[in-house]
């Protein structure tokens, strides 16, 4: 469409910006691939739950989190791919509704860990508009650095169920590969948050 | 002990809650239609309706990393949308207890509930979550005592195999 034309975001400076001040009372969910690497990209930080799989899972363990949570930001920022795959949890989430939960999506159309096949986004689904529709009580479209840095305010004062679709290019960055054990990311977790083990 | 035939959700609801479970996610099914009815209606347990049982497995993963326990309700043909998401509670570890109840074993009139249920225990076993099976309203309670702490305390996945005797016969004529 074309909004693929337009110019669009970098992701990994997009990252950059949504959480240049996390402060140490947001956790952030990636999805599998691109986003987990664009994260691991910033440094690494024992709040991230990086995934290496579970496509389609992101949503909803950021759900169980912020439920689980509710003192502390919840941050999942997941590719278009990964969001589509679990569209269903957005009309979960969207009757939970968690004041302490945004879902993020870097939508740029395609599947880039499979070779750049095009996405249903690619051809006009709008999961803003499916989020809206489920009763996320924001929805916002990010398009230019102005409008990260009011997502990037609004993660750091969350106070309602956020979803925002951030338009970001096609484009495939050098891979920077967190921990990959599940167990030990599972358990530094769940220390830094004060979990008993 | 001799536990009245329709008692065993309240059995299970008494175990859940002696367990601490704070969140439960289910897909609407008849046979948990009770055990539904009471999370709805206890303010210390956020119930998640699910539009399909995977988001039940990724929601038990994000309670745990919270700090909080999770119980999974789904009917047998539920297993199956769960596979590949069960790869997370098994590489990571996470604590899953899965309480499922069985549709084509026992007088089932739709044929279609056959090729799913009868394929539970080897999908279960193939995926590393041990088993519990109760079949009569007797072992209800037992079975689940044994799953909630061998989930919780060796992170493991466990499932409650609630025989389709237990739920009884679906009327399909009204």
């Amino acid at each position: 469409m074309d909004q693929m034309t337009q110019e669009r975001l970098e992701r990994r400076a997009a990252m950059a910006i949504l959480l240049a001040d996390r402060g140490d009372d947001l956790l952030v969910v990636p999805g599998l691939g691109s986003t987990t690497w664009d994260l691991a990209a910033l440094g690494d930080d024992d709040l991230n739950f990086y995934l290496w799989g579970a496509m389609g899972g992101a949503a909803m363990i950021g759900l169980g989190l912020a439920l689980a949570q509710p003192d502390k930001r919840v941050a999942v920022i997941t590719g278009d791919g990964e969001m589509l795959m679990g569209m269903g949890a957005l009309a979960t989430i969207g009757i939970q509704r968690p004041g302490n939960l945004a879902i993020v999506v870097f939508d740029n159309g395609v599947y880039g860990e499979t070779g750049m096949q095009p996405s249903h986004t690619q051809s006009g689904v709008d999961l803003g508009s499916v989020a809206a529709a489920c009763g996320f009580a924001t929805c916002l479209e990010v398009r230019d650095e102005a409008g990260l840095r009011d997502l990037a305010g609004c993660l750091n004062t969350l106070r309602e169920t956020l979803f925002a679709r951030v338009l970001i290019a096609a484009e495939e960055p050098p891979r920077v590969l967190p921990e990959r054990d599940g167990i030990a990311l599972k358990d530094r977790f769940r220390a830094a948050i004060g979990v008993k083990p | 002990m001799n536990v009245q035939v329709t008692d065993w959700p309240d059995r299970l609801f008494a175990t859940l809650k002696r367990a601490g479970i704070r969140q439960v996610g289910y897909v609407p099914d008849a046979g948990h239609a009770r055990l539904i009815e009471r999370c709805r209606a206890d303010s210390q347990i956020r119930d998640v309706v699910l539009t399909t049982e995977e988001e039940g497995v990724a929601l038990a993963a994000g309670a745990w990393l919270g700090g909080e326990r999770a119980a999974l309700l789904m009917q047998s043909s539920g297993l199956g949308n769960c596979v590949n998401m069960l790869s997370l509670a098994r590489i990571c570890r996470f604590p899953l207890l899965m309480l499922i109840t069985m549709r084509g074993e026992w007088e089932e009139f739709n044929p279609w509930q056959v090729p799913m249920g009868s394929i539970v225990d080897p999908v279960l076993k193939l995926c590393e979550a041990e088993v519990y099976r109760a079949s009569t309203p007797d072992e209800v309670e037992g079975a689940a005592e044994r799953a909630v702490q061998d989930v919780f305390g060796d992170e493991r996945i466990g499932a409650v195999i609630l025989s389709q005797q237990l739920i009884g016969r679906k009327v399909w004529t009204k």
